[in-house]
């Protein structure tokens, strides 16, 4: 039995917008969410970490491409590194790709406009962070709401990324099939979300974090969640 | 020597006025000074032409805290919160530059919100362009939208809603509104009841000031006044949506943490509009050193700096001995903030710069004083004419059922998803219900209840009978948020005009003003504020008149809103009666390609009581859809229910109007809604009770939209030109 409920952290960088949403789905679904600040070399001790969505610096530049650089993120390296459950949600996702941390990159979508819309995933690996316990195939129903969510790789990272079983999540149909109709934003290969080498990294484009309120919407985000804080329970129990 | 006798008309003042601000200050004003007072006394900032009209407006009462004259209003939502609301326009702006115009048109009315002390949670944008068939307003839709998209997913207040109509006078002009709400605990609302105290400091942080947005007065950029003929530049400001969101959070912050004794965004007419209102309004003078200010460039002249409207820029009245607190909140959100003034008593504004005084006018004379006019009125000599031609009884050539598909692919009525799936309509975690139904729904954190929130204009309507369109827009907005189950609390508006200086304009907008006051005392809407936009015209051609109305209502418990969408196995009542109204209706311009006649009749009273028949059926769970009849009357309602539930339906019309009448009278007071067949008896008890009248139409289910003896078509293709319609236009 475990003491305690899960600590997960979620970090506000400047221009971060779904922070806020990201604490509220921590605790809606039992964890114990914490303010990190962007500026702080201080993870205060969490199990997990969420980066999440918005506009970090204001994206001027290229997406996520200033927040790798601010202080929390070497401690958020660190903690990846020691084998700690890390997400990026939308533009956390552009961040740790930026910081390396995870393979390819976002670019604009196709199409090159803003899109905000209830899409299908489909999960591909149960080996990540929030698709652990889930069933291969499954198919969860959670919004987008970007414009540079393409996700793009070199040609070398793309073949170690579908041969390694590195894609987490795909677009897909309400049946699950994956096609071009569906493919909200041109990414290669419908990718949605992708997870690094060890498996406990990982980030998608949808927001899980806006899919757990059945007052609200479809609670496709609820099962990705309750997977980050198994994980994270995990390292309480450790 | 003074320059003014050639300036003052330059700047946009009369002789008139030249002579009353020589008599205010006993003296020729400099040109620093005559800068001021023709941003501050011009009509965006002085209603002076409006003002007369405005007065006759219900203002107080009912959930009102905070009426006009602040930077916004405010209603009581309970729980010790006040929701705060405004509405505005940037419609010049976005005629020239779509993308800035409608982006720092977000930021602008995000800011009047946070200058109450709320935390901005919703946005709503009513739009109105010309057809769609010219390249030029494509490009203009194409860059409001992703200007309004730009700055609002950037700064992380969700877009909810909105409109957009079509009409040929918006070519030139279009009609580009902005609608914030904010969330505040009513006890913090930053308002001139808060003390203000001489000695106190204005604190100026954001963005630097630099020479974009002169005055919003182009003239001022003239080589006259310049000395020697700098570059003019661009008068549309640049948003910067990531600096807007800073200033909410470190505005908000010192809020709560009661480090303020005032707050003003710096919008139209700038630093001389904030340093004077906020004197203004605590009966205090101020001291200005331009020095202070962080300039973007080094070479600005006094009245620059005065009148720059420069975007994501506060003004901020604070204790000196809070000074250090403020100052550690701006530099922690990486925001630059100099102290550039002090209030004092007595109620000078004395503006220095380089050790000298460049200008020093009574703070009073510029923000409260400013002229009146009662404007010549007279109604347009076409009009007789345009509401003679009326369409109701015209031949009508096209079948019911393809008039329907026709009116559902036309760009007024059909489907903006195209629009609004660019907007992030999630951020903040609140949103009930976006775009796409009859109100949006953001519910207020900590609680169950939500935010009820529609934006009507009914241009069409107005140009036949502004006193019938205000009264309609009022009523439309009214009922999309009774839809919901919500009750009408109050509203904001946009009243958008050609020139007030045409005896026929200043009619129109008299009359408007009539139509919205009647309307609004019927509901028990106060008027909380709102926003006059003049000059929309071009050469002869002005806009109709469009008074927009942004409504805000309140429902109790969010798990019990209705919905607009069918679900099989219902039975479809429609509430109210249709009568033989086709005036100015959307089947006469589709079909006859006229935007003539009488618009509908309204009966304010029986408006009244359907709103609360919707009330007391959401509260008792009692619909299962409920759909206003707006646009296209009855069978745009009912296919726009069968397209969003995918469910089809079986209906006979009711009387024995002519089938066209039926289906495309656009009479007002009717609502579409479906309930389970074992609860019929009680909807029909509720409406008899309300003195509501109505009709069973049919029931719901099934692939098919069918409508005895007169349209029989699918849910798919009805629902498949509506969705592809607006993308097919765009597309050009």
């Amino acid at each position: 039995m475990n003491e305690r409920a899960p600590r997960i952290g979620v970090v506000t960088f400047p221009g971060s917008l779904d922070d806020r949403d990201a604490l509220r789905a921590v605790r809606l679904m039992g964890g114990d969410g914490v303010p990190l600040w962007h500026g702080e070399r201080d993870l205060h001790g969490v199990d997990g970490v969420v980066l999440p969505g918005g506009f970090s610096y204001g994206d001027y530049l290229r997406t996520g491409a200033i927040a790798r650089f601010a202080p929390v993120m070497e401690e958020v390296r660190g903690f990846a590194e020691a084998g700690g459950p890390v997400l990026g949600i939308c533009n956390g996702f552009q961040i740790l790709c930026e910081a390396g941390l995870l393979p390819g990159a976002l670019i604009r979508n196709r199409g090159l406009r803003f899109v905000c819309r209830w899409v299908h995933v489909r999960v591909e690996t149960t080996l990540s962070p929030i698709t652990a316990g889930l069933v291969p195939g499954e198919v969860l129903r959670v919004p987008v709401k970007h414009g540079e969510g393409q996700f793009v790789a070199r040609e070398d990272d793309l073949r170690r990324i579908q041969g390694e079983g590195l894609v987490v999540l795909r677009y897909c149909g309400p049946d699950g099939s994956v096609g071009d109709d569906h493919n909200v934003n041109g990414s290669t290969a419908a990718i949605a979300g992708v997870r690094n080498d060890a498996g406990n990294v990982v980030g998608l484009m949808p927001h899980p974090e806006h899919a757990v309120d059945p007052d609200l919407g479809p609670t496709g985000g609820q099962p990705m969640l309750a997977a980050l804080l198994e994980a994270a329970l995990a390292r309480v129990s450790a | 020597m003074t320059t003014s006798e050639a300036l003052h008309r330059q700047l946009g003042l009369t002789d008139d006025e030249l002579a009353e601000i020589v008599s205010v200050l006993g003296r020729e004003p400099n040109r620093n000074e005559l800068a001021m007072f023709s941003v501050m006394w011009s009509e965006h900032c002085s209603y002076k032409s409006s003002k007369v009209h405005l007065r006759s407006l219900p203002t107080a009462g009912g959930a009102v805290l905070v009426g006009p004259g602040q930077d916004a209003g405010a209603v009581d939502v309970g729980d010790g919160l006040a929701a705060v609301f405004k509405m505005e326009s940037h419609s010049h702006p976005s005629a020239v530059e779509p993308y800035q115009g409608a982006a720092t048109g977000v930021g602008g009315i995000i800011r009047d919100i946070v200058s109450m002390g709320a935390r901005p949670v919703a946005l709503l944008d009513p739009l109105c362009f010309g057809p769609l068939t010219e390249e030029r307003n494509r490009w203009l839709l194409e860059g409001v939208v992703a200007g309004i998209g730009g700055y609002g997913n950037c700064v992380g207040v969700p877009t909810v809603g909105g409109e957009i109509h079509f009409a040929g006078p918006h070519s030139p002009n279009p009609t580009i509104n902005v609608m914030c709400v904010g969330i505040a605990r009513a006890d913090r609302l930053v308002t001139s009841a808060i003390p203000v105290h001489a000695g106190s400091l204005l604190i100026l942080y954001g963005a630097a000031t630099g020479r974009d947005g002169i005055g919003g007065v182009s003239v001022l950029a003239s080589a006259t006044l310049e000395d020697g003929g700098a570059e003019s530049r661009p008068s549309v400001q640049i948003g910067d949506p990531f600096a807007g969101k800073l200033l909410i959070e470190a505005s908000l912050e010192m809020v709560e943490r009661g480090l303020l004794e005032g707050l003003q965004d710096l919008g139209g007419a700038g630093l001389t509009c904030a340093s004077s209102e906020s004197a203004a309004r605590a009966g205090l003078g101020a001291e200005i050193d331009l020095d202070a200010v962080p300039l973007r460039q080094a070479d600005l002249q006094p009245f620059e700096i005065l009148t720059s409207e420069s975007q994501e820029r506060m003004l901020a009245i604070v204790r000196p001995e809070r000074l250090d607190e403020v100052l550690e909140v701006c530099d922690r959100w990486g925001l630059a903030a100099a102290v550039v003034g002090r209030l004092e008593t007595g109620d000078g504004l004395r503006v220095r710069m380089g050790g000298a005084v460049v200008a020093e006018v009574p703070a009073r004379a510029l923000a409260d004083d400013g002229p009146v006019y009662t404007r010549p009125m007279a109604p347009p000599p076409e009009r007789d004419d345009l509401v003679a031609d009326d369409p109701t009884f015209a031949t009508y050539a096209t079948s019911p059922g393809d008039a329907l598909l026709a009116v559902l692919a036309s760009p007024n009525v059909a489907s903006k998803r195209w629009v609004w799936e660019q907007y992030d309509s999630l951020v903040q975690g609140g949103t009930v219900a976006g775009s796409g139904g009859d109100a949006a729904l953001v519910r207020i954190e900590g609680t169950l209840r939500a935010l009820a929130l529609s934006t009507d204009g009914k241009g069409r309507y107005g140009i036949l009978d502004p006193y019938l369109g205000a009264a309609h827009a009022v009523a439309e907005a009214a009922r999309n948020v009774g839809c919901t189950g919500a009750t009408p609390l109050a509203i904001t508006n946009c009243l958008n005009f050609g020139n007030p200086e045409r005896p026929e304009v200043m009619w129109q907008f008299a009359e408007s003003v009539r139509g919205l006051a009647d309307a609004c005392a019927a509901f028990e809407t106060p008027v909380t504020g709102g926003n006059v936009s003049f000059y929309n015209e071009s050469g002869d051609s002005s806009i109709w008149p469009t008074p927009v109305i942004g409504l805000l209502g309140l429902i109790e418990d969010y798990r019990l809103a209705v919905r607009l969408a069918f679900a099989p196995g219902a039975v479809v009542y429609l509430l109210g009666e249709t009568f033989p109204e086709l005036g100015g209706s959307e089947l006469a311009e589709v079909e006859l390609g006229v935007v003539a006649g009488r618009p509908p009749a309204l009966d304010l009273e029986r408006e009244r009581a359907i709103h609360r028949l919707l009330i007391d059926g959401a509260r008792s769970d009692l619909l299962s859809s409920a759909h206003d009849c707006g646009d296209g009357g009855l069978g745009v309602t009912l296919a726009e229910s069968a397209i969003a539930g995918e469910t089809g339906f079986a209906v006979s019309l009711p009387g024995d109007l002519p089938p066209h009448v039926g289906l495309f009278s656009e009479s007002a007071s009717r609502v579409v809604v479906s309930v389970w067949p074992s609860r019929a008896g009680e909807l029909e008890d509720l409406a008899a009770a309300h003195r509501v009248p109505f009709a069973r139409l049919g029931e719901t289910g099934g692939p098919r939209m069918v409508i005895d003896h007169v349209a029989d078509l699918t849910v798919e293709e009805a629902a498949a030109v509506y969705e592809a319609a607006l993308p097919k236009l765009l597309a050009g």
